[in-house]
């Protein structure tokens, strides 16, 4: 692979994110890392989201809610072991596998349904499905219903790891982050990957050389639904709390964003497009501009909201098309 | 099981499946003629309560009020189409998810900047603040009365419009073949504009009358749009008729589900379990209808002719 200007912008920004801890301790300021950090998981969740959206073209609109089952199976351990002293609960690899196997089972079950439908059915009832999981959550009151569960203690991790350490969580999430990359890398080029990618391109195509979408499209659908659970177990342990909103559609739709931001189909798309949602909503916050005793920091969505329509409109590619360009498929 | 609160509640049902019908019957039209996500559906029922509120305020009358809010929410319909969605229809489903999701998030800040961030009530007149006794011993509000009439008459005239005029021709055709009726020199822009237009009078329309029952507040058009949805999908996207019984349908099933569940519950399960389980499950119940129908029809229960393959 030869080296271009793209790859070696890719590679500082991923350097300069390695050493985020160490530049805030610089600072002085430790609420940066804790940022960041929450940019990386959800630039892990939209990675996975991009699978389906931008390597697939299956648009779901539920992908929020793999990330609150992740995050709940942490938050119910958590509970239960302070409430009820079942210790082996906080175990974070019993929990680390039940948020991975409960995102898998329900991105399975959820998939195979919604796959049978297409275009905008497909969008609705992924939405459907995804409000049906927030709504069995706030339904719930002996996990906090709409206020949700403060989680008392991290993950355990039997000393291989102490999340409790704020830089040691930041390296266990950017390592993540790493693998996830590099993950989409191997299958999106991979045979399988072909076959997602042509399913898109022309499903009528990809029938008539003998392939039957729908079973790849489910393993896609719940590949990324795991992805996004394990961002949700990361999550969980970042924010110490997890709630309902976490699944609400309107999350799943920042995800989108995210990665229309970043551009799809391109690998490190959504990695860009999550730091540009977050800085945006930064930035744009703390505007200060001050009209008619009106401080416009505070209503920030009046003006994310027509630029999102305008970036729609005229910037289809996000911020990938910016760079400059590579070998297709880099 | 008391009969009064089954009779009561049934027409609870009726009301809020009226009140979504007049909602889906524009995003319907919206779906199925120009093939455009409009996420934004809500943002126009939520301003339709607010101008009612304000307009109500400057009136002093709650029908005045109403009459003034149609007209402008049909306006602000056509300004949306106009300015941004209409060169949104060329685009695929993700463009027009993600920049129909923008004018949300710009409908509820402006709505926030306008009229500040607490909530507003409209006041109603005594002849609809006050209780019938439609059948002896069961008191019910006049003005929920008020609402299953008035959603009955409109899904009537909706129906003559659709069924009977030269305007409901196209929009059926338009809903079968939107680049046919292009090819015989329909002017599709027009078309769509006024149907846009429509479809925000009808939400306007309902977030008017679900104002005084609801509270005015910021975002009360997202959980509603999310049932909308329900409703479009169960009833097949483009059908008016589908998007009646789908309606009334989830209307019914979401609110004496809510309120008879517990008790259905109880018969199977201990009475701790029963009113835990309740909530969560009954506000599932309609997702769950949902899934099924797409499960068995992928194209909803009535889909337009010409559009099922």
């Amino acid at each position: 692979m030869s080296i271009s200007i793209r790859h070696v912008i890719n590679v500082a920004l991923l350097v300069f994110l390695g050493i985020i801890p160490f530049l805030t301790d610089w600072i002085g300021d430790s609420f940066y890392t804790g940022l960041v950090a929450r940019i990386l998981i959800l630039a892990i969740a939209a990675l996975s989201l991009n699978l389906l959206i931008g390597y697939g073209g299956m648009v779901s609109f539920g992908h929020a809610a793999y990330i609150g089952v992740g995050a709940y199976v942490v938050g119910i351990g958590a509970f239960h072991a302070f409430e009820d002293g079942i210790d082996w609960m906080l175990n974070g690899y019993a929990q680390l596998v039940a948020a991975l196997l409960g995102s898998a089972i329900i991105a399975l079950i959820i998939g195979a349904i919604s796959l049978r439908t297409r275009g905008v059915y497909f969008i609705m009832i992924t939405m459907a499905f995804s409000q049906m999981l927030y709504f069995s959550a706030v339904g719930v009151e002996a996990y906090g219903a709409d206020d949700g569960l403060s989680i008392y203690s991290r993950s355990d991790m039997l000393g291989l790891i102490d999340l409790n350490d704020e830089k040691s969580l930041y390296y266990l999430i950017f390592v993540s982050l790493l693998i996830v990359l590099y993950l989409m890398h191997r299958l999106v080029n991979s045979p399988f990957g072909n076959v997602i990618r042509g399913t898109k391109s022309n499903e009528a195509r990809m029938r008539a050389i003998g392939f039957s979408p729908y079973k790849y499209r489910l393993t896609a659908f719940v590949i990324a639904g795991t992805i996004a659970g394990y961002a949700g177990f990361l999550m969980a342990n970042l924010s110490d709390f997890v709630s309902p909103d976490m699944m609400h559609w309107t999350r799943s739709g920042d995800l989108i964003i995210m990665i229309v931001l970043g551009g799809m189909a391109s690998l490190f798309g959504p990695l860009y497009g999550a730091l540009a949602f977050l800085m945006l909503e930064e930035l744009l916050s703390s505007i200060p501009l001050t009209i008619g005793g009106l401080h416009v920091g505070e209503y920030w969505q009046l003006i994310f909201g027509p630029l999102l329509i305008l970036i729609v409109l005229f910037a289809r590619n996000g911020i990938d098309s910016f760079l400059p360009q590579a070998r297709k498929g880099s | 099981m008391n009969w009064l609160l089954l009779l009561e509640q049934i027409l609870n049902g009726f009301q809020l499946g009226l009140l979504l019908f007049l909602l889906a019957a524009g995003l319907t039209l919206v779906f199925g003629i120009m093939d455009m996500v409009n996420l934004a559906h809500g943002s126009l029922y939520m301003m339709g309560a607010y101008f009612c509120a304000t307009f109500t305020g400057w009136t002093g009358s709650f029908l005045l009020g109403a009459l003034l809010t149609l007209p402008t929410v049909f306006l602000l319909g056509v300004i949306v189409e106009v300015i941004a969605l209409r060169t949104l229809y060329a685009r695929d489903h993700l463009d027009q998810v993600m920049a129909t999701f923008g004018l949300i998030l710009f409908f509820n800040e402006a709505t926030r900047l306008i009229w500040g961030p607490i909530g507003l009530v409209i006041p109603l007149p005594d002849f609809l603040n006050q209780t019938v006794e439609i059948i002896p011993g069961a008191p019910y509000p006049a003005f929920r009365l008020a609402i299953i009439l008035v959603g009955f008459i409109v899904a009537g005239l909706l129906y003559f419009i659709v069924a009977r005029t030269k305007l409901g021709m196209l929009i059926r055709a338009g809903a079968s073949n939107r680049e046919m009726i292009g090819a015989l020199g329909v002017n599709i822009r027009l078309l769509f504009t006024l149907v846009f237009g429509l479809g925000a009078a009808l939400a306007g329309l309902a977030g008017l009358m679900a104002g005084p029952i609801l509270s005015v507040e910021i975002g009360m058009g997202e959980g509603i749009l999310i049932l909308t949805l329900v409703v479009i999908v169960i009833g097949g996207i483009g059908s008016i008729k589908g998007a009646f019984i789908a309606a009334i349908l989830i209307g019914l099933i979401d609110t004496v589900g809510r309120s008879f569940l517990p008790e259905i519950l109880n018969l199977v399960l201990p009475e701790a379990s029963a009113s835990t389980a309740a909530p969560a499950i009954s506000s599932m119940m309609i997702y769950l209808l949902m899934a099924l129908v797409l499960a068995i029809k992928p194209q909803g229960l009535f889909p337009p002719k010409g559009v099922g393959k």
